[in-house]
């Protein structure tokens, strides 16, 4: 059985992980939400880190980072905002345009500055985002003789960096602002039918703008995370396609902030869980089980379905049935209750699994704002 | 639509978003302390005076032909296909198996199986997200991203898992047997009498293969009924759905081409390059594609220079890395520019240019 203290860490590993997606979802939310849909984001969390870890080591302030790292993702949402709201351009060719030139800038930049291989020094400590110890906690050397309430309260609860509550903040935040005022209603009615929004005397073009911005904000926060906080300094490509597990976060939770937490929560999870495990054991035969269930649902569902479906999911059937298979009779020989190694990167890759699933629209269908992706154009 | 004459639109357009990127580019080269003339110099130089630079640019160049076509294709049928690094890296995978499990007699039956295997996993990894897409809804952008990530997972499994040999520390599968290797540009200068050209140079028969694959590609989309099809519903949906044309088929079909061009790129980096099932192997290829089809204008000649293009910067980005303090990831930076300006930001260069030929008919008549 897992020990209490180690469910707790993996616990507190996963909220550090999740709170640059959580921010970055929340960014992706309200950019969406008004109609925009924004690839960019991955693009916009590496500059943000970048830049962000530039600043605090140049000038050794955390606060100035975390100010540089924010204009810098707005000035990549102008830029997505100015090629897609402005000129009505591609907005996904946009953002993937945004990630590249990220992705390029940031080594380019930083082997100029430092020359240390695209990387910027590790931070002292005014240039970091420290953990917060709350009044009360137990220090670390004497959390093993502390009780589980404890544990729990200096583990999970207190101990992190100021930006993990800000995100957490930020959840009830965006619900507020999303549902409960006008400008919530506006951005949810730009996102669905621009025509309307322009009918009533608001317009469309600021609503956008200002819903970008509010994401170059959260995933400018989110960079300075990952860069100062998550990590003492920038290294290449440090975001990780992280921008990209946010956007499946988004899906995942439908839109809607307080799943989007919940989805995160979630992510971040899977990641602590692979940090923390090398291996994950399971029983052969809850893995055979499910894989069976799981075929045997989807050749359920196309029986009746016509020639495309019958293919496609019946041929993805049989592939997880000879999964299955290949699990049962690998493990026959050594009795019923023996365990499978779990490899790694399947656990890597339940988040990806899942917003597919849901994306199918087997499992509760996603369903996004109607009018995302498209450019208004106003009538004359 | 016709605002300006045709030429306008497939070579001026293009070249002007090409010198803004190459103006933004030598800017930074400025910014970084170096001077872009040596810098532009010595990429010709490393790249188009030696033959051993043109064995490497066209390396690079057959991996951008399949991919720009495979997105070109998607794109006729006004589908993104953002998934060309995942249908690659499942390409790979297709060919490590055709060329480790089939004792193949000659390299030419070799190559032969090895597209089909090629393509036929990256077909199958395209599959699943334009069924996602035609029958169920789900964005082919976002699906394709996520099957990004599924394969390079996938691709993990099988290298770390599956194939490598045992009591091998490296990430790698075994290597091929030695009658599956395909003739590089250097074998093949020898035995035209050319002792020293392309030396230790790349490339490989496959460039030939991408060129067919060019030709296969504008017969498909300009000559053939599917192809109509094709171009018809990326135009208009309802209209080609009027027309008879069904959506579902052709959705399926264009991107399972996509994904089987995408997958051919490995029959280049693995059998061709690698010998060996490696991770990474796609470099980014894939996302190249993206660039190079919409600096190409969808059309396999276009696809083609723009390929040339890239594959001129990839090889001149390595020298530039090797002999001066530019890193290699300026190349991704020139990428980026040459897709927003030939894609998200193109009214930006098309509406002076139209203004400019209203304002010229105006004056004629």
């Amino acid at each position: 059985m897992i020990e209490f203290l180690t469910l707790l860490q993996v616990l507190d590993s996963s909220l550090r992980l999740a709170t640059p997606l959580l921010l970055v979802c929340l960014a992706g939310l309200f950019s969406e939400r008004a109609g925009i849909f924004d690839i960019g984001l991955e693009g916009k969390l590496l500059a943000a880190a970048f830049v962000s870890a530039a600043f605090a080591s140049l000038t050794g302030s955390v606060w100035l980072g975390l100010s540089a790292g924010i204009l810098a993702s707005i000035m990549l949402s102008l830029l997505h905002g100015l090629a897609s709201i402005t000129l009505r351009g591609d907005q996904i060719i946009s953002g993937v345009a945004i990630n590249f030139l990220a992705a390029g800038l940031t080594v380019v930049v930083a082997q100029d500055l430092f020359g240390q291989g695209g990387r910027t020094p590790p931070l002292k400590s005014g240039g970091r985002f420290e953990p917060i110890n709350f009044p009360g906690s137990t220090s670390s050397k004497e959390i093993n003789d502390a009780g589980p309430l404890m544990q729990l309260y200096s583990e999970l609860v207190s101990g992190h960096s100021l930006l993990v509550y800000i995100a957490l903040l930020t959840v009830p935040l965006s619900w507020f602002v999303l549902y409960k005022t006008r400008y919530g209603l506006r951005l949810r009615a730009v996102g669905e039918n621009p025509a309307a929004v322009d009918t009533a005397g608001i317009s469309v073009v600021g609503l956008r703008y200002s819903a970008v911005i509010l994401g170059g904000i959260l995933c400018g926060i989110a960079g300075a995370y990952i860069a100062t906080s998550l990590q003492a300094n920038f290294t290449k490509d440090m975001s990780a396609g992280r921008g990209f597990i946010a956007l499946a976060a988004l899906i995942f939770a439908k839109w809607r902030p307080w799943h989007a937490l919940g989805a995160c929560l979630l992510f971040g999870f899977f990641f602590a869980l692979d940090n923390r495990f090398q291996n994950i054991l399971l029983p052969a035969w809850a893995i055979s089980g499910l894989l069976l269930l799981i075929a045997l649902s989807l050749i359920s569902y196309v029986w009746k379905k016509d020639y495309l479906d019958k293919v496609v999911l019946g041929g993805l059937a049989l592939g997880i049935l000879s999964i299955a298979i290949m699990v049962i009779t690998s493990v026959s020989d050594s009795g019923a209750n023996s365990q499978v190694k779990i490899p790694v990167v399947f656990v890597q890759s339940l988040p990806y699994v899942l917003t597919v699933v849901v994306l199918a629209g087997f499992v509760g269908k996603a369903i996004p704002p109607r009018a995302g992706g498209q450019p208004y154009v106003k009538e004359r | 639509m016709d605002v300006m004459p045709k030429w306008v639109d497939i070579i001026v357009v293009p070249l002007i978003s090409l010198f803004i990127a190459a103006f933004l580019s030598a800017l930074l080269i400025v910014a970084i302390g170096e001077s872009p003339r040596d810098a532009l110099s010595l990429m010709i130089e490393g790249t188009l005076l030696r033959s051993a630079g043109w064995g490497y640019m066209l390396y690079y160049t057959t991996n951008f032909i399949f991919t720009g076509l495979a997105v070109s294709v998607a794109f006729h049928a006004a589908l993104f296909n953002i998934g060309g690094e995942g249908q690659a890296m499942m390409g790979g995978l297709g060919v490590a198996l055709v060329c480790l499990f089939i004792p193949w007699p000659h390299w030419t039956f070799a190559i032969i199986g090895a597209s089909f295997g090629a393509a036929l996993f990256g077909m199958i990894w395209a599959g699943l997200p334009a069924y996602l897409q035609a029958k169920r809804g789900s964005h082919i952008v976002i699906t394709t991203i996520m099957f990004n990530f599924l394969a390079a997972g996938v691709l993990i499994f099988f290298v770390v898992d599956v194939l490598k040999p045992k009591g091998s520390m490296d990430p790698a599968s075994a290597n091929f047997p030695p009658t599956t290797h395909l003739p590089t540009f250097e074998d093949l200068a020898g035995i035209l009498g050319f002792e020293k050209a392309f030396r230790s140079a790349p490339a490989n028969v496959s460039f030939f293969i991408a060129l067919l694959a060019c030709l296969a590609v504008w017969y498909l989309i300009w000559r053939s009924p599917l192809g109509y099809e094709i171009r018809a519903l990326g135009k208009s949906g309802p209209a080609a759905r009027y027309a008879g044309v069904r959506p579902v088929k052709i959705i399926m079909i264009a991107m399972m081409i996509s994904g089987a061009l995408c997958g051919m790129m490995a029959i280049n980096t693995t059998q061709g390059e690698s010998e060996r099932l490696i991770l990474n192997f796609t470099e980014g290829a894939g996302f190249i594609g993206i660039a190079v089809a919409l600096m190409g204008r969808s059309h396999p000649l276009g696809v083609l220079l723009a390929a040339l293009l890239f594959g001129f910067l990839y090889q001149g980005g390595a020298e530039l890395a090797l002999w001066t303090k530019i890193p290699r990831e300026l190349i991704v930076v020139i990428q980026a520019l040459v897709i927003l300006f030939t894609g998200a930001l193109s009214l930006m260069v098309r509406a002076p240019l139209e203004s400019f030929f209203v304002s010229l008919q105006k004056a004629k008549g």
